[in-house]
Order: C-alpha cells, then sequence, then structure tokens
C-alpha cells in the first residue's frame, strides 16, 4: 500500500512540476529564452493568496484569483521592462538578465514579507477532512493531490487546444518558428511575446497555490527549486514542446519520490538531475523533442 | 499618383550603408521588378518598405501615406504584404494553418472564402492542405508562400526572388503565376536575380548596383539595353 501511497504522492508532486514546466516552455517556445525568473513567480503568488486568505480573510477562491492576476500582470511587467529591451541582445545577455530578476523578485520578497516562514493555510478542504481515506486508512489521498492533478490535466488539455486551434494560439507558433515571417503576416510579435509571458506567470501562480498547499511553508526562497526542478522537467519532455513538459513533470515528480522512499532521503535531488544528464545524453533534445528538419 | 514611392531612401545594416539613396514607384496594376545582383541591395529594399528595417532616410509612401515608424503588422493592415525570400513558410505547421497565418490581419468570417481562392489558384495545396508544410517540395513551398502573402488580399504583394532554388520547370510555372496575378489585376513588386524572366513579366524595371539605381525603364527597354544584357542576360 506504501508504493501506491508514492506512486499518488509522486504523481500529485509530478504535477506541480509539470504545470510550472508547462510556463517555462511556452515562453521558451516563443521568446527562446529561459526565463530564470519563472519560479520566483511562482513564491510571489503564493505569497500574495497567503496574504488574502490569512491577512485580509478573503475567500479562499478570491485568493487563488488575486494570485494569478497579480502574477499575469508581474510576468508582463518583467517582460516590458527586462527583457523586451534586449530582443535584439545576445541570448547570454537576457539569460544573466533572467537570473538578475530571479534575485530581485527574491530580495524584494524577503524586505516586504520578511525572512521568516509563514505557515500556508490549508484551504482545500471538504467539511473538517482535507482528503480521503481508502482500505480502512491505509491509504489516504488528500484533496490538494486531486485538484492538483485535475488542474494539470486540464491546463494541458487547454494550452494543446488553444495552441492548436485558436488564432492567436497558431499566431504564437509561428512566432515561435519564424519572428520576421510572424510579423510579414501581420502578426504583432511584441504583443504576443507579452501575452505568453501572461499565460506562464498565471500558470506560475496557480502551481504557486498548489505546492504551497501541498507543502505548507512559504519563503522568499520557496519558488527557486522548484522552478529549478520544473526547468529540469520541461528539458528532460523535450523543451518547448507542451505533452513534454507534462510528462517531464510527472516523471521528474515520480522519480523524485521514489528515491526519497527507497533509496535515498539526501541523494535523491542528485539522482533526480543524474536521470535528466541520462536522458540528455541518449536523446538530446528530450523525451518528447522535435529535431526540427529544415528544407532549403 | 503612385501606390507605393520610395524617396531616397538610406538603409543601414550597422555601419554598412546598404541602400544607398534608391527612388522608385509603383504604380496601380503594374508588375515592376528590381533586378540586380547578389548584395545589390533589392531585399533590403523590401525589408525596409515592409518595415522590417527602417530607413536612416529618406521617405516611403504607401497610397500618399508615409510608413515612417509603422511596425510591420501595421504595414501588413496596411496592404502590403511581402513573400520573404527562402519562402519562410512555417514548417511545422500545416498547409491550411500556414494560410490562415497569412490571413491574421483579415476579418475572421473572409478566410474560409481566401483559403478558396488560393487553392483554385493552387490546386496542389488543396491536395495537401493537412500535410506539415515541412513535407511539401521546394515548388510547392513557393506556392504556399505565395498563397499565403495573398491570403491578406493586399493591394501591393511584393514577391523576394520567388524562383530562388527551383527548377526550370517550376520557375517558369511560378513566373505563369505571376503573369495570372497581373492579369487579374493585382500590383506586384517583384525582386528577381532571374533578370531574363523577370524583365520578361514587367510592366517597369529597375536595375540595383551596390545598393543605388543604376538603370530605369520598361521590361521591354531594359532587356533591349546593351548594360543589362551584358551584365545580367548573359551577352
Amino acid at each position: 500500500m506504501s508504493f501506491l501511497s508514492n506512486v499518488i504522492s509522486g504523481i500529485s508532486l509530478g504535477s506541480i512540476y509539470a504545470i510550472i514546466a508547462l510556463g517555462y516552455t511556452m515562453v521558451y517556445g516563443i521568446a527562446k529564452m529561459l526565463n530564470f525568473a519563472h519560479g520566483d513567480v511562482i513564491m510571489v503568488g503564493a505569497y500574495v493568496c497567503f496574504f488574502a486568505v490569512s491577512a485580509y480573510n478573503l475567500p479562499p477562491v478570491i485568493g487563488v484569483l488575486l494570485a494569478v492576476a497579480l502574477c499575469t500582470a508581474l510576468g508582463m511587467l518583467i517582460e516590458r521592462m527586462a527583457y523586451k529591451p534586449l530582443r535584439q541582445a545576445p541570448s547570454l545577455a537576457v539569460l544573466i538578465t533572467a537570473i538578475g530578476v530571479s534575485y530581485f523578485l527574491q530580495n524584494a520578497a524577503l524586505l516586504w514579507w520578511g525572512s521568516d516562514p509563514k505557515k500556508f493555510p490549508a484551504f482545500i478542504v471538504v467539511g473538517e477532512q482535507n482528503g480521503v481515506s481508502l482500505f480502512g486508512g491505509q491509504l489516504r489521498i488528500t484533496y490538494v493531490a486531486i485538484v492538483t492533478v485535475v488542474a494539470c490535466v486540464a491546463i494541458m488539455a487547454g494550452l494543446i487546444a488553444f495552441t492548436g486551434k485558436t488564432k492567436m494560439g497558431k499566431a504564437m507558433r509561428a512566432c515561435s518558428e519564424d519572428k520576421g515571417a510572424a510579423q510579414l503576416m501581420g502578426i504583432n510579435v511584441n504583443a504576443t511575446i507579452s501575452m505568453t509571458f501572461a499565460i506562464g506567470s498565471a500558470l506560475a501562480a496557480i502551481a504557486g497555490v498548489l505546492m504551497c498547499s501541498a507543502y505548507d511553508t512559504l519563503l522568499p526562497t520557496t519558488g527557486s527549486m522548484p522552478g529549478i526542478k520544473a526547468f529540469t522537467a520541461a528539458v528532460f519532455g523535450g523543451i518547448g514542446s507542451i505533452p513534454g513538459a507534462f510528462l517531464g513533470g510527472l516523471l521528474l515528480g515520480v522519480i523524485q519520490i521514489f528515491t526519497q522512499a527507497y533509496l535515498s532521503q539526501e541523494l535523491a535531488d542528485a539522482i533526480v538531475f543524474a536521470v535528466l544528464i541520462v536522458v540528455l545524453l541518449v536523446k538530446p533534445t528530450g523525451l518528447l523533442g522535435k529535431q526540427i528538419q529544415e528544407k532549403v | 499618383m503612385a501606390l507605393l514611392k520610395a524617396d531616397h531612401i538610406h538603409v543601414y545594416y550597422g555601419s554598412i550603408h546598404a541602400v544607398k539613396g534608391v527612388s522608385f514607384e509603383v504604380n496601380e496594376g503594374e508588375v515592376v521588378t528590381l533586378i540586380g545582383a547578389n548584395g545589390a541591395g533589392k531585399s533590403t529594399v523590401l525589408n525596409t518598405v515592409s518595415g522590417l528595417l527602417h530607413p536612416r532616410s529618406g521617405s516611403i509612401e504607401f497610397e500618399g501615406k508615409d510608413l515612417k515608424g509603422m511596425p510591420p503588422h501595421k504595414i501588413v493592415e496596411h496592404g502590403l504584404a511581402q513573400c520573404p525570400e527562402g519562402r519562410r513558410i512555417f514548417l511545422q505547421m500545416t498547409v491550411e494553418d500556414n494560410l490562415e497565418m497569412g490571413a491574421f490581419t483579415q476579418p475572421g468570417s473572409t478566410i474560409a472564402g481566401g483559403i478558396a481562392d488560393v487553392y483554385k489558384r493552387f490546386p496542389r495545396l488543396e491536395e495537401r492542405r493537412r500535410q506539415v508544410a515541412g513535407t511539401l517540395s521546394g515548388g510547392e513551398q513557393q506556392m504556399l508562400a505565395m498563397g499565403r502573402a495573398l491570403m491578406s488580399r493586399p493591394k501591393l504583394l511584393m514577391l523576394d526572388e520567388p524562383s530562388m532554388g527551383l527548377a526550370p520547370i517550376l520557375v517558369e510555372q511560378i513566373f505563369d503565376i505571376i503573369r495570372e496575378l497581373h492579369k487579374a489585376g493585382t500590383t506586384i513588386l517583384l525582386v528577381e536575380q532571374n533578370a531574363q524572366a523577370a524583365l520578361s513579366v514587367a510592366d517597369r524595371a529597375y536595375v540595383l548596383e551596390t545598393g543605388t539605381v543604376s538603370l530605369s525603364g520598361t521590361g521591354a527597354e531594359l532587356m533591349a539595353s546593351d548594360k543589362v544584357r551584358e551584365a545580367y542576360l548573359g551577352g
């Protein structure tokens, strides 16, 4: 039964990674940049929800919506202020700027919200219960886990439908392939990139709330490690690919929980990254990454 | 009044002075071609008209309106479409999605009709409508690129090297299509290295040499000019 319990924990943690990874991969796919501040947007989302619910006693739903709205605005602001002026700059400059934005957000959070850990309220409950017990209490599934997995699948399906069926989503794919040609179609590339950041950051806010609901300690550095893990997941699955981010996130979560349970608590992260290295050695484009064949 | 009028435009790539005071006009219903060797500045001129590059001085007017400072997507909205050099279709998207992107500036209700028009002109594309564009042959990709540009129902269609890299029979086909478009009243600005073919379809032509217009006239005049024959038509 503990095996099944680990599978569930793994999928639930993996779903959080997947939601973050989807944001990473969307931004990478269209803006062709690694937004290392993505993880810190998660943290901001979690703080916004925390204060809305704990300090202002707003209903949790409003807290989540506020987190999504503010992170969307934050993501667009970061893009406008920090990345847009570097559109023509070498990618290394953009990468370093992204790391700078990441530290800026962490330190701004430290300044505003202090270094003492906040205990995130458990609000995904039904009555007094935070989950269901099965098999006479041997297996417990929290509601947070259920909500996380459902949200993750819904988000992935939504993104696939959006990029595959809608005009705006197709325009994003066009920008991803060739920005110059997209401009010649009349697509406003700057607005499209801005929208990508908006979507990615909204997803980060959702991931932040779900993550802190499952693991309740909130610190200014809370988003940092999950951000890096999710980036790993996105690369693992094939960066730029939506199903790849989903698969990579799930696998990473399951691998992490299983290593913690059966091999070593301390070495879990090392083993997770070792798996990534092995996968990239064998398949450099990631599990579902496409080898782009160009015909000249 | 000319539909498109470029007046003494100067364009730089960093410190390289690529276009040095080029002036030309395209009138409604005309096919005008810019011919010249590699590096003469032909594509630079088209990309400047499209707003991808900005002239340091000089002006470009379309329907009497100055295009200065207008972003590329706005220029498309004004009715200027470019089918770029090297085709640059979206290889990972289907043929139909590529066409839909061409109609990005158009109201949604007109897209189906536009796609039907393109399929009528290029039946091969209809056969392959669900295929990913990267799987098309070179000739088909060029047809898709031209069809995609037509989707915005442009008042002026700019074609950059449409014959590049195609087998002679396909080159002929592409120029037949240009003739048909001309007959249907489309105004075309054509950039070509294949001077012979370009002059044969053009009402008027400009010869570009290292960033300046060295010669201009009707297609027939330039075809008969000794200088053009020597330099571009192989004697």
